[in-house]
């Protein structure tokens, strides 16, 4: 079995005032290994984004433990921890237009970490290195001068990513990474990120909407509801055998390209019920969790 | 067989800009029947958002300019028609239904009154509280719980899904014999979008109103349209029914669409299909087959002569090369058509 990259331990992240909260997660905890994909998929609003934020120390977070590789990531830590840590830990965002600073080329953008950490002084070397992520990416040395404005989304999408890789990290956090994108240029960056992970040993937390693009991207599947992991396993036992009522609602709901099943496609709702009784997480399958009651997950599993 | 509401011959719509003149559409023809949904797929700068808008006459004049084709509707040529007699068919004869539920309501009205406003402004004889039972009963029609509270209510008060569901009912307030739905449930989530989809179904089930769809979603154009029309950069390169679509491709084009999708039931780990590069400048149109830079199946005439539409069957057309007799055989690539294959036969697996 591979090494436990990250640990998230009852992480919970809650906005607004003390005496009114919003839980926007709320107590969750899952591993990620070396050199895997977690998806992490839900509805907006479920929590996803604020997760992935808060495991990159983008908020403080208000409860519970994330370890990675070992230690904890928001322990007190020195300048010349935290930018260790930085090095490790990078995000490709959503939104290609906005992530981009218009006023900066491709190769400030990119080369901006190594200012940060003192990389590659020497000009030669450092023009070597941008030449050499814009083409781990898919573009060409020369789009080194050229500014945002010059790129289709695809191609800023690419060199969001090659900022992202800027500075050999070791896991990568996607946060939707492919929903701006025309469905062409989707699977280009899919295509890409997969070969780039072959390559580089990297291991990726996919967070996204899109229950087909998650499932083919990710070794395993977390899906989330109101803050909550509710169920979390091998991807295509997830998709197979859904065992929480909301997976299932979820899965039933993705328009696939078939017309002769679209026609005889039936949405099963989801009703959200309270129970009085103690949810926990419970392991129905080997790796397969399921968060329920224990009546509860006896009904589901039946 | 149903009546033909709609035509659209060779329509051509151009904007200037300072860089030149853009060739948005480039000669678009089709036509859609009544209580039927034809889907526009293509990605975006295809000219599917363009040809919609243009049918409701929205393109703005200047810098949009119609530069040839007509728009018959119901027989009648829309393309020359005044503002003023434009302003009679938007609403009561084709409604739109935007993208955007957040940007398309007005945030300062009340909800109830963004729906009479249309039903008062389409029929002089209504009175304002006939109009608010009307409004009340479209509410209730688009699946929303308890009209009556929420007919006060302002749109901010509303969930995205819910504020989508408001805006189909402003566009069902006058009756309208023609749908035009552009991206609806691109800004939505899937469990959402599911309902809205539904929801579109069944109004048009009860009304026997026409729809065209937009999007450059697949798997929503297998579940809601009859027929389907893929475009390119400003034309459509195949066009027919939507088994003809999905389980017959003929235009490379679509073969690198359906093959850049996951393939959610057969679980292949392989690479995704892509269309290499991106869609060419309108500025400057290229000579022959727009899509020839892009397709590995490219032939030399592809880069000399615009292909025609050749016909398939007879609801099935597409604008390539590979149809002439001349050209050689050029098989659906082998993941595509693994896929199709793997769809039909669960079909009849089921249908035993």
């Amino acid at each position: 079995m591979a090494n436990k990259l990250l640990e998230v331990k009852n992480l919970k992240q809650h906005f607004g005032t003390s005496s009114n909260p919003i839980k926007a997660v709320d107590g969750i905890t899952f591993d990620v290994y070396e050199g895997e994909t977690l998806g992490l998929v839900g509805e907006s609003g479920c929590g996803k984004s604020t997760t992935g934020r808060s495991i990159i120390r983008l908020y403080d977070i208000t409860d519970g433990q994330i370890l990675f590789k070992g230690k904890d990531i928001h322990a007190g830590k020195s300048r010349q921890e935290l930018k260790e840590f930085n090095r490790e830990m990078q995000m490709i965002f959503q939104d290609p237009y906005a992530s981009l600073n218009p006023r900066m080329t491709a190769g400030e953008i990119i080369s901006e970490g190594f200012d940060i950490h003192g990389l590659y002084k020497n000009k030669k070397e450092r023009q070597e290195h941008i030449g050499n992520l814009l083409e781990a990416v898919g573009l060409n040395r020369e789009h080194a001068n050229r500014y945002a404005h010059e790129f289709s989304g695809g191609q800023r999408q690419r060199i969001g990513i090659a900022r992202a890789l800027s500075l050999d990290p070791s896991f990568i956090i996607a946060d939707e990474p492919i929903s701006a994108l025309d469905v062409s240029i989707q699977a280009q960056v899919v295509n890409l990120l997969k070969k780039l992970q072959k390559e580089r040993n990297l291991t990726y937390l996919f967070i996204a909407h899109d229950l087909s693009m998650v499932k083919y991207i990710s070794d395993r599947i977390a899906v989330m509801y109101r803050g909550r992991i509710v169920e979390l396993g091998e991807a295509n036992e997830i998709y197979n055998n859904p065992i929480h009522p909301y997976t299932k609602s979820l899965l039933s709901a993705v328009p696939l390209p078939d017309p002769l099943t679209e026609r005889k496609r039936t949405r099963i709702p989801y009703n959200h019920e309270e129970t009085t009784e103690e949810i926990k997480v419970h392991e129905v399958l080997p790796n397969h969790f399921v968060y329920g009651s224990d009546s509860q997950i006896k009904k589901w599993t039946k | 067989m149903s009546k033909k509401l709609l035509e659209v011959n060779d329509l051509k719509i151009n904007f200037k800009t300072y860089a030149g003149i853009v060739q948005a559409v480039r000669g678009v023809s089709f036509e859609l029947y009544e209580g039927e949904t034809l889907a526009i797929v293509g990605e975006s700068g295809s000219g599917k958002s363009v040809t919609s808008n243009s049918i409701m006459k929205l393109i703005p004049q200047p810098p949009g300019i119609y530069a040839g084709g007509e728009i018959l509707f119901d027989g009648r040529d829309l393309v020359p028609l005044s503002e003023k007699e434009m302003a009679k068919v938007r609403g009561n004869d084709i409604a739109m239904i935007f993208q955007d539920p957040m940007t398309a309501l007005n945030p300062t009205m009340r909800v109830g009154r963004q729906i009479t406003e249309v039903i008062l402004k389409h029929n002089k004889n209504v009175s304002n509280a006939e109009a608010k039972e009307r409004a009340i009963k479209l509410l209730d029609l688009v699946g929303i719980p308890m009209p009556e509270k929420r007919f006060r209510q302002f749109p901010h008060e509303f969930s995205g899904g819910m504020r989508q569901r408001v805006v189909i009912a402003i566009a069902l307030a006058a009756d309208p014999k023609l749908l035009i739905a552009d991206e609806p449930t691109t800004a939505l989530d899937v469990t959402i979008q599911a309902q809205i989809l539904e929801l579109m179904k069944d109004i048009q089930k009860k009304s026997n109103t026409s729809i065209i769809f937009i999007t450059h979603d697949l798997g929503v154009v297998a579940n809601v349209a009859d027929r389907v029309a893929v475009m390119y950069a400003g034309q459509i390169v195949e066009y027919g029914t939507v088994n003809d679509i999905f389980y017959n491709p003929r235009h490379p084009y679509t073969w690198g669409l359906l093959g850049s999708m996951p393939d959610l039931k057969n679980n292949v780990k392989e690479e995704l299909r892509t269309i290499p590069g991106s869609p060419p400048d309108l500025i400057h149109p290229p000579k022959g087959d727009a899509f020839a830079a892009r397709n590995e199946y490219a032939m030399a005439i592809d880069y000399e002569q615009e292909p025609p539409m050749f016909k398939i069957s007879d609801t099935h057309y597409a604008k390539t090369w590979l149809l002439h007799p001349d050209a050689p055989e050029v098989p659906i690539p082998d993941q595509v058509q693994q896929r199709i294959d793997g769809y039909l036969k669960e079909a009849e697996e089921n249908g035993k």
